[in-house]
């Protein structure tokens, strides 16, 4: 497994650094992901899609989609440590290539994707410590809200329009069977009116509202608490190994 | 006949109650046959002792036919027992009737209170404290409702989230608090100077045991007051409820040990083999009784009047089958009530579900408050055996070791945890460890074999008044102080509750994606055999969507439709809605949102369930509001269809929940129209009713259900708007009695459409009066059976609906465009 791979520990250790994982955390998610790409050095969006676990999941393509968004990534490596360096040439350009190829697909995405950046994405969901700071809480909270925003902007404009808020909340319901387009859009119409309503108003009647902003965004959230919701836990010991027998290779 | 003479002198010390003074000597006197003599007077106070007073006639004489005989030794216990729970709960009232005093002291610590004065009195003419507080009473008829109470009203999701933490510190620190206690007190029993050295061992650890049930009540109102985060709720939640089943093991083992003579290793190993047996036996009588109870429930629509009783008597067989094996009764009930709940609720009627909640907490609560009560009487009427040194280090350690374990426990604990605990947390935990009832009547019901039994209860009781009292009142206070991490559970727009739905489907997909099955890949794996196999045979009504779901989906979507064109700028278009105009601002009105959150809460697929309202010990979760703001939605549909016949603009109009005026809210508009409703409730509330089940996990099933009975209301509604006929047919009284609310939501609604214009009345009125031929009919039928039932009427209708949607087509809906 670790062939494809020079020096995992020294670059596992940088990784560390960058994403807060633990060393054995990045060992079991490099593990995982390798398994996912088939002992490849990147990963691509139908990889990611042939998971079984996640057929049942509405929100798949959203959940994958926001692996391979660019700006997610852009804003990881800002977030992670200021100047985004990349140690690893191979992989740097192939994120560079992707990026340049990415006008073909969807704006902003790319094909695939690299461990460095998987591991960006699940950083996002790295439960907090008991040292963190309030600033640090908020901050992170602030992260999640912006994956969350990232995942229903698909273009990547800073507005989630009606149409992206639409198409999420008919993926969402789309498991239930019971509910059709209709009743969807109506949801997130509603959803988009009490947005506007809350943030802009002094609306007139002729105004439209164009999109929801992530400030926006996180005042209708203002509320909700997070902590409980966006975590996980990344084990330390390797389930993947555990229950391999079972359900993976 | 212990228990009678007991509990007549309970009747007798409530005339004592009543008449302190006036009574006493007559109390004395009185004996056996005659204790109504004092009674005569109860009409002083008629509330407390009404049913005594008819009674206060002389005895006839028995040779001749009697004219008027009284046998009261024959009525005796019932009856006294009926008197004690009436004073338990007319206590109850009396705090409630100020509200500030509950909130800053806990009602466990009013009824000790009331308890101790009654207590007083009945020491002040030497009267023997009630001897309801048996071993064979408690364990057979007080414990279980409690339990059950409990468990019924368990949180599923969280729970189960947070499952190992729950066990963690019920089973282990448990043991960890008895063994710790036990050890110490032994240590101290050592110590010449206190003067207890033949306490030995085992009754130390018997004791201890019966000192570390926690039973935090008063603090999980508190909780739930100040709204603390959901993992500290659940926590101690969880913990007192499993640590009463790992209290009564230990008790009854230790019990055991303490009448041994000798205690061998084997006997430890045996021992501990024991608990295991008795913990996981429970569990599966439990689950047995709890899927039989479900897969009965499925084969009751026809009997809806006996349905609660199923629940009740599973619940209970599953107790005292447990019992009947010394097994762990309480595990019993508690796995047979989290068990069946699901199954159950789904199978059951809107009002046997209601039922079975109300029931279940009446008795839980009665249960709770006699014991407390008791508590109080007995702390003053018996003969205590007061050591200082036993029972100040018994505080002591109680204390210390509750801390201590929950520290050490949480340090293990919080590396498998998610969301560790920290400090706060922690202090929480520790400082809500409070004892309560479960102790009490543990420590009363030992045999009288234990030789210092006396000082226990003395002990037990002083524990259970510190921690009750101290803790109890201080602790909100404390936690407000220390600003434990809180959650806002007052999730109440449409986009939280998406994203909350989004975050769970995230993180869920997150899992999946980096092969960690924790707790959603069981979940996941539980909820697939859940759909194929279990759901098929335990859930009567498990067919797929029908099509009516699509009329209602319809439905709100013009709603929102509407609502989507007002705001993006065709309000003007509407010369009705001048008024509107006039106020851009249009603010979401909180009944609107709570609808639209109901529609998402329903039909959305779910992975995890959603966060439940905490529930009290002695509140029902509450859903009426939801379930309120439907019942009047769709009484409103109702009342603007029916002029519609005549005025159709109405109906579009007040059919939206967001066209109300602004500023007005749904409850302004209808004022009266709630509690006029008493016979259309029989069918709203079944309309209603989805709300509650929107708290089920199955996406599939309950959505349809529940999207369906809204529907088939609305239905019926249509018809009635066009033929008055037929509603006239349907119900004269139903008319006589929404009168009122109808003129004045008319009336209301006036001002705002001055112009009706009237689109779709013709085709409708003729499709309406067929359609309310029928519907007629389907009302009449359906009125009883409840509309879960997959009524063969109901799966014809889709056609029907196609036909008759129209009416709620988009364009006839707005007529403006």
């Amino acid at each position: 497994m670790g062939a494809s791979q020079t020096r995992p520990e020294h670059r596992h250790q940088d990784l560390a650094d960058r994403t807060g994982f633990s060393l054995e955390q990045i060992k079991n998610l490099h593990k995982r992901f390798q398994q996912l790409s088939g002992d490849e050095d990147t990963i691509s969006k139908e990889n990611l899609e042939s998971i079984p676990t996640l057929a049942n999941n509405p929100i798949r393509k959203q959940i994958i989609g926001a692996f391979f968004d660019k700006s997610a990534f852009a804003e990881c490596l800002l977030a992670a440590g200021g100047a985004p360096h990349f140690p690893y040439r191979h992989q740097r350009g192939f994120i560079l290539f992707g990026l340049r190829n990415q006008h073909r697909g969807e704006a902003g995405s790319c094909d695939q994707i690299g461990f460095e950046q998987f591991l960006m994405v699940m950083s996002h969901f790295r439960p907090p410590t008991l040292k963190m700071t309030a600033e640090e809480k908020e901050a992170m909270r602030r992260e999640k809200l912006r994956f969350l925003f990232n995942m229903h902007d698909t273009d990547n404009d800073g507005t989630i329009t009606l149409v992206e808020y639409r198409k999420v909340v008919e993926e969402l319901l789309s498991k239930s069977g019971s509910i059709g387009q209709e009743a969807a859009e109506a949801i997130a119409d509603a959803a988009m009116l009490e947005v506007a309503s809350t943030n802009v108003p002094t609306m007139g009647p002729d105004d439209f509202y164009e999109g929801i902003t992530f400030e926006h965004f996180e005042q209708i959230l203002k509320g909700l608490e997070m902590e409980s919701r966006m975590h996980i836990r990344f084990l330390d010991v390797d389930t993947t190994t555990m229950r391999c027998g079972k359900s993976t290779s | 006949m212990d228990l009678c003479t007991m509990d007549l002198r309970i009747t007798r010390q409530r005339g004592f109650l009543l008449f302190i003074f006036t009574c006493s000597s007559l109390l004395h006197g009185s004996r056996g046959e005659i204790p109504s003599k004092p009674t005569g007077g109860v009409t002083i106070l008629p509330p407390i002792k009404p049913d005594n007073g008819p009674q206060a006639f002389p005895d006839a004489e028995k040779e001749n036919m009697p004219v008027f005989t009284m046998n009261y030794s024959r009525i005796q216990i019932p009856f006294e027992i009926t008197l004690w729970v009436l004073l338990a709960s007319f206590a109850k009232i009396g705090f409630h009737v100020y509200k500030k005093i509950t909130v800053w002291v806990p009602e466990s610590c009013l009824l000790i209170t009331i308890g101790l004065i009654v207590g007083g009195i009945m020491h002040s003419v030497h009267e023997e404290p009630p001897a309801v507080l048996r071993s064979n009473v408690f364990f057979l008829y007080m414990l279980p409702p409690i339990v059950l109470d409990s468990a019924y009203f368990m949180p599923t999701r969280p729970f189960f989230e947070n499952i190992g933490t729950v066990l963690w510190f019920a089973v282990v620190g448990t043991l960890w608090n008895s063994i710790g206690i036990g050890m110490s007190l032994y240590a101290i029993c050592q110590i010449e100077a206190f003067g207890v050295q033949d306490i030995n061992l085992q009754e130390n650890l018997l004791f201890a045991t019966i000192i570390s049930a926690v039973d935090p009540v008063a603090v999980l109102s508190v909780f739930e007051d100040v709204s603390v985060n959901e993992q500290l709720y659940i926590v101690v939640f969880g913990e007192c409820l499993f640590n009463d089943a790992v209290t009564v093991v230990l008790y009854n083992m230790f019990n055991f040990v303490a009448e041994m003579p000798v205690v061998e290793p084997v006997d430890v190993f045996l021992g501990v083999a024991r608990f295991f047996v008795v913990g996981f036996g429970g569990m599966g009588f439990g689950i047995l009784f709890g899927f039989t109870a479900a897969f009965t429930t499925r084969f009751t629509s026809r009997v809806r009047e006996i349905e609660p009783l199923f629940i009740f008597m599973y619940s209970y067989l599953a107790y005292l089958v447990a019992e009947l094996f010394s097994i762990s009764s309480i595990m019993a009930i508690v796995t047979c009530a989290l068990t069946m709940k699901y199954y159950v609720e789904e199978n059951v009627s809107q009002r046997s579900c209601t039922t079975i909640r109300h029931v279940v907490k009446m008795l839980g609560s009665i249960a709770e408050t006699l014991i407390f009560f008791f508590l109080g009487v007995v702390t003053i009427t018996t003969d205590h055996e007061w050591n200082w040194g036993y029972i100040l280090f018994t505080l002591l350690f109680a204390f210390v070791w509750r801390g201590l374990g929950v520290l050490v426990l949480t340090q293990i604990i919080n590396p498998f945890r998610t969301i560790p605990f920290n400090f706060k947390d922690q202090f929480g935990l520790a400082y809500g460890g409070l004892r309560g009832a479960i102790s009490f009547a543990l420590v009363f019901t030992l045999p009288d074999s234990i030789g210092r039994k006396q000082l226990f209860v003395t002990a037990t009781i002083a524990v259970i008044l510190f921690t009750v009292f101290l803790q109890g009142i201080s602790i909100r206070p404390l936690i407000e102080f220390i600003n434990v991490r809180r959650t806002n559970r007052n999730l109440d727009t449409i986009n939280v509750e998406i994203h909350c739905r989004i975050m769970d489907h995230t993180i869920a997909g997150i899992e999946d994606l980096c092969g960690q099955w924790s707790h959603f890949y069981w979940k996941d794996k539980f909820m697939k055999f859940n759909n194929q196999i279990l759901r098929k045979i335990l859930i009567r009504d498990n067919r797929a969507e029908s099509s009516i779901v699509a009329l209602y989906k319809k439905l709100e979507l013009q709603n929102a439709m509407e609502i989507l064109d007002d705001v993006s700028g065709d309000i003007s278009a509407a010369p009705s809605k001048g008024k509107e105009n006039a106020k851009p601002k249009r603010k979401f009105l909180a009944p609107d949102l709570k609808n639209m959150h109901d529609i998402l809460s329903k039909n959305m697929y779910k992975i995890r369930q959603r966060t439940v309202a905490y529930t009290t010990k002695h509140a029902l979760p509450n859903e009426s509001q939801s379930k309120e703001i439907l019942i009047r939605r769709h009484a409103s549909i109702r009342r603007s269809l029916r002029p519609g016949s005549f005025q159709s603009s109405v109906v579009p109009k007040s059919h939206k929940y967001f066209s109300l005026p602004a500023g007005k809210s749904l409850d302004s508009k209808f004022p009266p129209g709630m509690t006029s409703y008493a016979d259309d409730e029989e069918t709203m509330s079944e309309a209603a009713y989805p709300s509650r089940r929107s708290r089920l996990v199955q996406p599939a099933r309950s959505s349809s259900s529940r999207a369906m009975m809204p529907l088939r209301r609305l239905d019926t509604l249509t018809e009635v708007h066009s033929v008055d006929v037929v509603d006239e047919k349907v119900g004269d009284r139903r008319r006589a009695a929404r009168g009122t609310s109808r003129t004045n939501s008319s009336s209301s609604r006036d001002p705002r459409i001055p112009a009706p214009q009237r689109h779709h009345s013709s085709a409708d009125n003729g499709r309406g009066s067929a359609d309310n031929f029928r519907n007629g009919h389907h009302e009449e039928e359906e009125e009883e059976p409840q509309p879960l039932s997959p009524a063969p009427s109901w799966t014809a209708e889709p056609r029907e609906d196609a036909a008759q949607n129209p009416l709620l087509r988009r364009p006839q809906w707005k007529p403006k465009k």
